[in-house]
């Protein structure tokens, strides 16, 4: 793959009517159309919710590090839990994902910007007023949502707080943006390629993220159903989920579950993309198995449509339905292993270094598998009996979505700061950030597949003596990572303050047409399109 | 850093035993290992537990032997695993840890176990082959190491043969999980059927056709919660009447809620069922062993989801036939109580402790509730004016639709329902001097009318519609029983 490109006019503001700079002060942010700017914006943002999510989780591992309550009442506690989730899932990751797809997708393929540059706009702004409202409840008379971020039905209606209400509101914006979102990165990808830029020549991450917002396209108006029937429930009379007026609380986890089930998904497959680019890049050969990539991602996302009722084993589906849905999640471990093998395998006889990014993405091999192992335990219906609903599937989740989404998320960052802002990131520092994250999230989740097998239920505020030293390490786990995320923001800042200058090619073996482009990339980028053989 | 967080751990650890936790280190830990043997030991002092991975890889030795069956491998690393996260910290604090699945006291709880240890070991093995080659090139295949990268990128038969091994293991695992799966599901032939009806946060038990029903709740003290005084070795495991069973007889359990979806579950019987408003599961067990066993709600319903737990005392059928026979004269008993002549300081005092084991997890102890989700009664109009009597008579035993308040019609006993707000009425400062008996109330589930004790006529307060039937609201007919 190479690339022809002409940048050299761009970095002479002023010269051509359409090629100028960014606009000064504030409004260059808030009018911005350009897909640089908004994928900042997106990341900052995630990055705040992230640190956001993670204060949330602090006080929920300080009352749980040990037995009794000291620092919040149980009420507390739940909305606690429920946020936490809430913004990790809608706030952190998502939009970090989205932020990603926007500052790279183009330069990957060639392409000038997004496809729809207003609308574009549009859906980073709508994510803060969303973000606010959300957190706002947490002040409302009654406090903020307590049914944890799964909201069951009737503990989300009838016996939700007053603030819920904006609580859907919320998580209407939200559903609305992330769909603009990926409407427009299909759009992108399907239309903007540059020529010779065939389907199968695509980088890996482009051809998840176009998985994934079809993902994201099927499944948010049903979230936004979900919602909407609980607002009916609470506010004109209806009984979508009250047995009471012939409707069904089940009838909302299976809802629930067609869409949080391929959101899972949402939150994963871009992760392999990035994955998949840095592996090749710091190992200096080829992805192994490019298509079969390509084909295992389908088919997890196909998959992740049939598979919502595992979460759900023991509300009492049928015989058949369990046997179903139990077949269905088993199979979803062959691409998967695919994937890992294939991995594996990208690595094996290469001429490996181990520069941050890569550090990060192994991590994320190993660490996802691990998750994945116990999703394959959990995914056996009978034992799900005893597994459902405890530690061990906060064990499990936290290990695919820790390693899975948040290391991916900074592998990128480390592996495409040098392209944003044309500075080296301190290596020492970096890896100091890595060792300390992955110590300190297996110090933090590994105990829990101990606590959850021996018994403990998830989301509750206190818990029985048997349990109280596996909740302690992994409390002291959770405030070593915490804390080291402010590293994370240091280092980051320090880049883009300074530091080495980036080459074109930031890391030698890496391929792609974003790394045809000067470092920092100028403003506007491939106004021609490249030619790619 | 590392090595500064175990050191904090450690010492946190010696602070706590030192003062907060003294029952621990006079409990006798259990220690499991292999497949299914039990060994109680008495727990290591001290000094001597300095030498944590030492005195582990003894207790070990002593049972070597199970480490040959693929059960044995598989705790063994599990322990294993277990210790690496824990490395340098003492024995005694090992031996306290439970890090695997129980293996229960029936049939279907030990196939459970066995699947997830066979799945386990897979999945084990697989770890073990994979991070192997990845580890070994890692090692090995370094630029720093001089290596130079092989650009192969591609090969049909191995891609073919990873898709179709892990597709042939995941067949063989679906088979024996299956068949268990059947067994769960089968509740036909119960002699016993125990319909568990789930609160916030407490569990309801009906001995059905027996005519026996009574309420479980939380035992463990606030004081114990709040720690003011020492938690005792089952904190918040503990209640105050357990579901009492019968070994060796097949029960059915129908399994429903009051208000917001809750899970019953005991680990030793591997039942989980979610308990769900409207709609009825069904669940069966067959115990093996009497004994006590603990287990706690298993699904988000509420502030008090952490503190509801479930204890089923375990007892042979002649014992259980017993215990029946005891359990239906005592509510002969407490019905007679219904038409005794109660006095004040009498309600008083059954009414205070009704309220702190029933109404205090809501409207707190002092009466001053949480508001605004859950009022204070200390002051409030409905407890302390005359004329709101019948509405606060109403209010505890119908409940408010839509709120947290439940009907206690069903739950409590009309001493109780009499007690209670005849306590409401007369604690915290509210002293009305109002004094209401089981009798006004057993006439108020019955006409929907409060008669005042002393005064002839019910003209001051008007007529109102009959309350709706006492019933908490469950449509069981829906569940197609």
């Amino acid at each position: 793959m190479t690339a022809v490109t002409d940048t050299s006019s761009n970095e002479k503001p002023n010269e051509h009517h359409d090629h100028h700079g960014p606009a000064k002060g504030l409004m260059r942010w808030v009018l911005t159309t350009n897909h640089k700017d908004i994928g900042t914006m997106y990341l900052w943002f995630s990055f705040i919710m992230f640190l956001t999510g993670g204060a949330m989780a602090m006080v929920i591992r300080a009352e749980l590090f040990q037995p009794g309550m000291q620092i919040v009442d149980p009420g507390f506690f739940n909305q606690m839990t429920t946020m936490h989730g809430l913004i990790m899932v809608f706030g952190a990751v998502m939009p970090a994902f989205v932020g990603l797809a926007n500052w790279m997708i183009p330069l990957m393929i060639g392409a000038p910007d997004m496809a729809l540059p207003r609308m574009n706009n549009w859906s980073f702004w709508i994510l803060p007023f969303a973000a606010v409202m959300l957190v706002s409840t947490l002040f409302m008379e009654g406090g903020g949502p307590n049914f944890g971020w799964t909201f069951y039905a009737p503990l989300s209606t009838t016996y939700a707080p007053p603030s819920t209400t904006f609580f859907i509101f919320a998580i209407h914006m939200l559903g609305i943006s992330s769909i603009m979102g990926a409407i427009n990165i299909i759009a992108t990808i399907l239309n903007l390629r540059a020529p010779g830029m065939t389907m199968m020549k695509m980088p890996l991450f482009v051809w998840t993220w176009l998985i994934t917002a079809y993902l994201l396209i099927a499944v948010m108006p049903v979230l936004a159903g979900a919602v909407t029937m609980m607002l009916m429930d609470i506010h004109f009379g209806t009984s979508f989920f009250n047995a009471g007026g012939g409707g069904d609380p089940v009838l909302f986890q299976h809802i629930f579950w067609f869409f949080g089930h391929p959101e899972v998904y949402i939150m994963i497959l871009p992760s392999f993309g990035i994955v998949s680019a840095i592996l090749p890049t710091f190992a200096r050969k080829p992805l192994f198995g490019y298509t079969s990539m390509v084909y295992a991602t389908a088919s997890i996302a196909f998959l992740s449509f049939i598979v919502w009722a595992h979460h759900m084993f023991t509300v009492g589906i049928p015989l058949v339905g369990e046997l179903f849905f139990m077949y269905a999640t088993l199979l979803i471990a062959v691409p998967t292993g695919v994937k890992v093998f294939n991995w594996v395998t990208t690595m094996f006889r290469g001429a490996m270094t181990f520069e941050t990014p890569m550090l990060f993405s192994i991590a994320f091999v190993v660490l996802f598998t691990i998750g994945g192992f116990s999703g394959l335990m959990l995914a056996i219906a009978p034992a799900d009996f005893q597994y459902h609903d405890t530690y061990f599937v906060v064990a499990h989740f936290h290990y695919v979505l820790v390693p899975g989404a948040i290391f991916a998320i900074f592998a990128a960052v480390y592996y495409w700061l040098p392209k944003w802002t044309g500075h080296m990131y301190d290596e020492t520092l970096g890896k100091t950030h890595f060792w300390m994250s992955f110590i300190g999230m297996n110090l933090t989740f590994f105990p829990m597949h101990f606590i959850g097998l021996a018994g403990m239920p998830r989301r509750i505020p206190d818990y029985a003596l048997q349990f109280a030293d596996f909740n302690m390490m992994a409390s002291i786990g959770g405030f070593m990572f915490g804390t080291t995320q402010l590293l994370f923001l240091f280092i980051v800042i320090k880049c883009i303050r300074g530091g080495e200058k980036a080459k074109a090619e930031s890391w030698e073996g890496a391929e792609g047409l974003e790394w045809s482009l000067p470092s920092p990339t100028p403003y506007h980028t491939f106004t021609t399109p490249p030619d790619v053989k | 850093m590392m090595q500064h967080a175990l050191a904090l751990f450690l010492l946190i650890k010696a602070a706590m035993s030192g003062k907060d936790r003294p029952p621990r280190m006079l409990q006798v830990a259990r220690f499991r290992y292999g497949s299914g043997c039990r060994t109680n030991r008495s727990l290591l002092s001290w000094p001597e537990s300095s030498r944590g991975l030492v005195s582990f890889a003894r207790l070990n030795f002593s049972k070597r032997l199970s480490f040959m069956t693929p059960k044995g491998i598989g705790k063994t690393f599990l322990w294993f695993l277990a210790s690496l996260s824990a490395f340098l910290i003492p024995a005694r604090v090992l031996a306290d840890w439970e890090v695997n699945m129980t293996e229960g006291v029936t049939a279907v709880s030990r196939s459970i176990y066995d699947l997830h240890m066979t799945i386990f070991i897979i999945c084990v093995v697989i770890g073990v082959l994979v991070f192997g080659v990845m580890f070994y090139s890692i090692l090995m295949h370094r630029k720093s190491r001089g290596a130079k990268p092989h650009p192969f990128h591609e090969s049909t038969l191995v891609e073919i043969l990873w898709t179709t091994i892990p597709f042939l293991i995941l067949v063989g695992m679906a088979i024996p999980a299956t068949k268990t799966l059947i067994d769960i599901y089968d509740t036909s032939e119960a002699e016993i059927d125990i319909k568990i009806t789930g609160y916030q946060w407490k569990w309801q038990y009906e001995y059905l056709g027996e005519e026996v029903s009574f309420f479980s709740n939380l035992q463990t003290a606030p004081e114990q919660i709040y720690n003011v005084r020492s938690k005792d070795p089952n904190y918040l495991l503990e209640v105050d009447e357990p579901l009492v069973l019968p070994t060796g007889k097949k029960i059915r359990f129908l399994v429903t809620a009051a208000d917001v979806i809750h899970s019953w579950w005991v680990p030793a019987f591997a039942v989980k069922r979610d308990a769900i408003p409207g709609f009825i599961n069904e669940a069966w067990t067959k115990i093996e062993r009497p004994g006590i066993y603990r287990g706690q709600c298993a699904e988000l319903c509420g502030k008090d989801h952490g503190f509801m737990p479930i204890v089923v005392d375990a007892r042979t059928p002649e014992d259980y036939a017993k215990w029946l026979d005891e359990k239906k004269e005592a509510a002969a008993k407490e019905r007679e109580l219904t038409t005794k002549d109660w006095t004040m300081a009498e309600l008083m005092e059954r009414g205070k402790k009704t309220y702190e084991r029933v109404c205090a997890a809501c409207h707190q102890v002092n009466g001053e509730g949480m508001p605004p989700i859950f009022p204070a009664l200390k002051g409030s109009k409905m407890a302390i004016e005359k004329d709101q009597i019948k509405a606060h008579i109403d209010i505890v035993v119908n409940g408010k639709k839509g709120t947290a308040m439940q009907a206690f019609a069903a739950q409590l006993s009309e001493v109780d329902l009499a007690a209670v707000i005849t306590y409401e009425r007369n604690a915290w400062g509210n002293n009305t001097g109002d004094l209401i008996t089981p009798k006004q109330i057993l006439e108020y589930k019955k006409t929907g009318e409060y008669k005042a004790a002393d005064t002839e006529s019910s003209d001051k307060s008007p007529v109102v519609s009959k309350p709706t039937v006492n019933e908490p609201a469950i449509n069981t007919h829906q569940a197609g029983l």
